[in-house]
């Protein structure tokens, strides 16, 4: 019998679609990223190379939920599953990798800066804290325009120790803007633990030092990421008011490709302690708890993971097959017009 | 044509803009309440509002934050830096954002931002406050920079920066803001970016400098004029988009050039313009170009070494010499 981690009742069969279409998303960056580090194994990629694996349910709980467009989301260098949760196509995702003009900047932004505006979704960020600033001046210009809508702003435990982070969430608390933060505690930045970098570690009462409320979630947890993000959202909308939320999760594998998931705890980290995270797996618990309601069953696993396979195959036929960028846009782009 | 202060000048032109853009806004540190450091937004709190005249906590890496992240989304937001010496704090949100988002977006993102305030030497404000630093924003692709040396170009310029779709780096003169001059008042009067004045006409040597380099190029112009020494002087207005073809132009009939600046000279806004010069007129140089610049250390407080680290008139007048011997 499938185990069950999370007991709760499913309520209606539009949460069961939404709780398969987030599962589905799931899988779907597990794979690609997979695939991607394989390409990059094959010289296919360049760059450097940060994968999501462990880390799916924190935007596949959120991000197909916002209200597109109008709503913004902004991102780390970490960023595949953001950019393909905000619907950027894998054919575009995986063109941008391969540095192609198909790519969803043209070719110009790489693994690090997926972008993709008209999605909702203003990019990935190479610089640890960057996004949190911007966050303030989208947030500013939600609340100028008074539509409701949010900015949802993702970075790391490593971020909250630049000092650009607490000046943009104090004037965000000042402010008092619609800016939901995701706080990716995925327990290191690169090989530093949270322990290792900060005397307070509690970092929900560093977002109230600033007179934003937040609270802990289990960010391996789909439905309670869902429930508590939604929650949130659903109240900013009408309160124009900030919220911060402490994901606790864990990355599978090295921070980037340079800490190879084969060699990622022979420094930092322990072989045993990434095998216990990978029992509290976001995807296998998702799947349990839907199994068990007959939601989800083995054969439309199989299904979900030929259509991925297929599209995953796709994306990487389209960008192998897409042109690089022409010489000539070497200097498009600096300017706009 | 009314007759205004520089700083009035650019307050004209925030409000003039502001008045035809519900999207544009002005933030910074004491813009609001306190009137500007400067006195350069006097009054528009009163006249806008919180929402569109906003103070800031001392935080500039935010206030580079706030003006970014809102002209991503379509804002277009006037962030003002209390000096440009404050602006090292937030180089990051300035070069790694601000400059860069819409190549690295493939040209799916505009910025259209404003960063204006005082910069510029002098008053003994000693090495952290007195310092000239464009060569590092010129440096920089993605950049617009602007630097006017009078008031009309101070108003014209400013509303051609408000109305551009790039992040413009706007520098204004500490040292100026108190300068007179004809202003239009027309809300439709605008200067381009590009387009470098030729202040005064002459054939014996080019000066070319911008914001109050300008000022002392022509106060040197005028003395060495009564030695018969006629000097054509150029104020370039924009360092990017730099208006080259002036200059050579002014080059090809005079055969000489100085450079003139206030910032350090090391690695300068002026070694490049010596350095296109050289590649772009080479036969047409009588003489190497000649360079004024800041002395090369720390903004000294004391009267007498501060007076021997900024350049002067008699800096640009022993240059124009030495190109002419």
């Amino acid at each position: 019998m499938a185990k069950t981690t999370v007991e709760r009742p499913v309520e209606d069969d539009i949460q069961s679609k939404e709780l398969l279409s987030s599962y589905r998303l799931m899988l779907l960056i597990r794979r690609l990223e997979e695939s991607v580090y394989r390409k990059f194994h094959e010289a296919k990629i360049g760059g450097y190379l940060h994968r999501y694996d462990g880390m799916e349910a924190l935007v596949a709980g959120i991000i197909p939920f916002l209200q597109i467009p109008g709503d913004y989301v902004l991102s780390t260098y970490r960023d595949h599953a953001h950019a393909l949760a905000c619907g950027t196509s894998p054919r575009a995702v995986m063109a941008e990798l391969m540095g192609r003009a198909t790519g969803c900047a043209g070719g110009k932004g790489g693994s690090m800066h997926l972008i993709d505006p008209e999605n909702g979704f203003l990019g990935g960020d190479g610089i640890v804290g960057g996004p949190v600033p911007i966050s303030l001046g989208v947030g500013y210009a939600l609340k100028y325009r008074g539509n409701g809508n949010v900015c949802v702003v993702y970075f790391g435990d490593g971020a909250m120790n630049q000092g650009g982070v607490h000046e943009a969430m104090n004037m965000i608390g000042l402010y008092r803007l619609p800016v939901l933060f995701i706080l990716e505690n995925n327990k290191y930045a690169m090989g530093t633990s949270v322990e290792r970098s900060t005397g307070q570690t509690d970092f929900v009462l560093k977002a109230k030092a600033h007179g934003i409320d937040g609270e802990h979630v289990d960010g391996m947890d789909l439905l309670k990421v869902r429930d508590v993000a939604g929650r949130a959202i659903k109240k900013m909308r009408e309160t124009c008011e900030p919220y911060f939320l402490e994901m606790s999760c864990y990355r599978y594998v090295g921070h980037g490709i340079g800490d190879d998931n084969t060699k990622a705890w022979t420094t930092y980290r322990t072989e045993d302690e990434v095998a216990q995270w990978r029992e509290r797996d976001p995807l296998l618990r998702t799947g349990d708890y839907l199994e068990a309601r007959g939601i989800l069953t083995p054969e439309l696993i199989e299904k979900f993971e030929a259509e991925i396979a297929a599209e995953v195959e796709d994306a990487i036929e389209f960008a192998e097959a897409s042109a690089e960028p022409p010489l000539d846009s070497l200097y498009e782009n600096v300017y706009s017009k | 044509m009314a007759t205004m202060r520089y700083q009035q000048a650019l307050r004209l032109a925030m409000t003039e803009e502001m008045e035809r853009d519900p999207n544009v806004f002005l933030c910074g540190e004491e813009v609001g309440q306190y009137q500007g450091t400067y006195r350069v937004s006097e009054g528009m709190l009163q006249k806008f509002g919180p929402k569109r005249v906003v103070d800031t906590p001392i935080s500039e890496i935010g206030i580079a934050g706030l003006a970014t992240g809102a002209a991503m989304v379509g804002l277009r937001p006037i962030a003002e830096f209390m000096t440009w010496s404050f602006a090292l704090e937030a180089m990051d949100q300035l070069v790694n954002h601000a400059a860069k988002i819409t190549y690295m977006s493939g040209g799916r993102i505009q910025c259209p931002v404003v960063f204006r305030g005082p910069a510029g030497v002098g008053t003994q404000l000693s090495a952290q406050h007195s310092q000239s630093m464009e060569s590092w924003y010129a440096h920089t692709p993605g950049f617009k920079v602007v630097m006017p040396a009078f008031p009309d170009d101070a108003k014209g310029l400013l509303k051609t920066a408000i109305r551009e779709n790039n992040p413009i780096i706007f520098m204004e003169h500490a040292g100026l803001y108190g300068l007179q001059g004809e202003v239009p008042e027309d809300p439709d009067f605008t200067v381009p970016f590009g387009v470098a004045a030729v202040r005064r006409v002459g054939t014996d040597i080019t000066l070319v400098s911008y914001s109050r380099g300008v000022h002392l190029c022509l106060k040197a112009a005028d003395v060495l004029a009564k030695e018969g020494i006629e000097c054509e002087v150029i104020d370039l207005r924009t360092l990017v988009p730099l208006d080259m073809e002036t200059v050579v132009t002014s080059v090809r009939k005079t055969h000489h050039a100085v450079v003139a600046q206030e910032e350090w000279k090391n690695v300068s806004f002026g070694s490049e313009l010596s350095a296109r010069i050289h590649e772009m007129a080479f036969d047409d140089l009588d003489a190497p170009v000649g360079r004024v610049g800041g002395a090369d250390v720390p903004m000294p407080y004391a009267k007498n070494l501060e007076r021997a680290a900024i350049p002067t008139e008699n800096d640009v007048i022993a240059a124009v010499r030495r190109a002419l011997a």
